[in-house]
């Protein structure tokens, strides 16, 4: 038998709040972000802490169950495509959230553009930015413009870090990860 | 016509409009699965609103947080009201943001400043 143990004590060494593999539905993102909640009101004693992880963490799991929704994976590609990665993990310094899902490779191209344009601009550069798209850009019929991963950087003040990971000619795997600093009273 | 009212849910905000009062209140959060569907009602409303308002219209905005896909959407509630500043009625916009919540205040300075209209941006104490 797999040694399970090692598992969970790797697990807990890694300080993993939550993991998730599966179909992400608006349902299940629900379900996740109401765990997160409560696991953050136990741990973590800094409200602005709280709040930005939670808000980021919202934006990134809708992100992610939109996202899932667009991919229409043929069945023959085995890749189970609505399934997504999920991860939410802590240490002394940080947050951090990982979300993995699959995507069309005609997709990676504008994606890391917008990641590079992101992380190369200044907290009032993001702002700005914002603002532009929130005022002119354009909107899918569910009101998703983008906006998500400019709202991501600019409320943990973090460089977006992404990889993508060919699976086959059709699809590559998407990782995404965003660290939120811990506020602690004497950095403020 | 006079009232529109939604309760607050887990993804959507309380919505209380009030037209004959002129007082218009949003709080809670707003992360709905479809914003647009969700705000498509509100802006109905607001349409006709405009059409005949109050002498003053006040609107109370309370967001604990909301989504990006819910951020165009409130931009054109705020549209709304502009609208009306500028056909020259009076509006006062306060906007509420719960104690050192920075990420909130700047989104109310951010709509101010793309609408060109003066929002009341006001701090919740503890």
């Amino acid at each position: 038998m797999v040694d399970y143990l090692a598992l969970y004590e790797k697990m807990h060494d890694n300080n993993i709040m939550l993991t998730f593999k599966g179909e992400v539905t608006f349902d299940l993102v629900n379900s996740l972000l109401r765990i997160i909640e409560e696991r953050l009101e136990r741990i973590e004693d800094n409200k602005k802490t709280r709040r930005k992880v939670y808000n980021i963490l919202v934006e990134c799991l809708q992100n992610l169950c939109n996202h899932v929704d667009e991919t229409e994976i043929p069945e023959e590609e085995s890749l189970n495509g609505k399934t997504a990665l999920l991860l939410v993990e802590t240490d002394l310094e940080a947050y951090r959230l990982v979300t993995g899902n699959y995507i069309q490779n005609d997709k990676i191209e504008n994606l890391k553009a917008r990641f590079e344009q992101i992380n190369s601009l200044s907290k009032d550069g993001l702002r700005e930015f914002y603002k532009t798209i929130l005022n002119n850009g354009e909107f899918s019929d569910k009101g998703t413009a983008g906006l998500g991963f400019i709202d991501i950087a600019r409320k943990s003040g973090q460089k977006l870090q992404y990889d993508f990971q060919k699976v086959n000619e059709n699809y590559s795997f998407f990782s995404f990860q965003i660290d939120i600093p811990k506020i602690t009273e004497e950095r403020e | 016509m006079d009232i529109f009212h939604l309760d607050a849910k887990q993804n959507t905000p309380f919505v209380h409009f009030d037209a004959q009062l002129g007082v218009m209140e949003m709080k809670g959060r707003s992360t709905p699965e479809n914003s647009v569907e969700f705000y498509s009602p509100i802006l109905d409303w607001l349409d006709h609103y405009c059409k005949n308002p109050a002498e003053q219209t006040v609107v109370n905005v309370r967001y604990e947080y909301f989504n990006t896909s819910s951020s165009k959407c409130i931009l054109d509630v705020f549209k709304k009201f502009s609208k009306l500043h500028k056909e020259g009625k009076t509006v006062k916009v306060n906007w509420y943001y719960e104690e050192e919540d920075e990420d909130m205040q700047e989104a109310g300075e951010d709509y101010s400043d793309i609408l060109g209209i003066p929002f009341d941006i006001l701090e919740i104490p503890e």
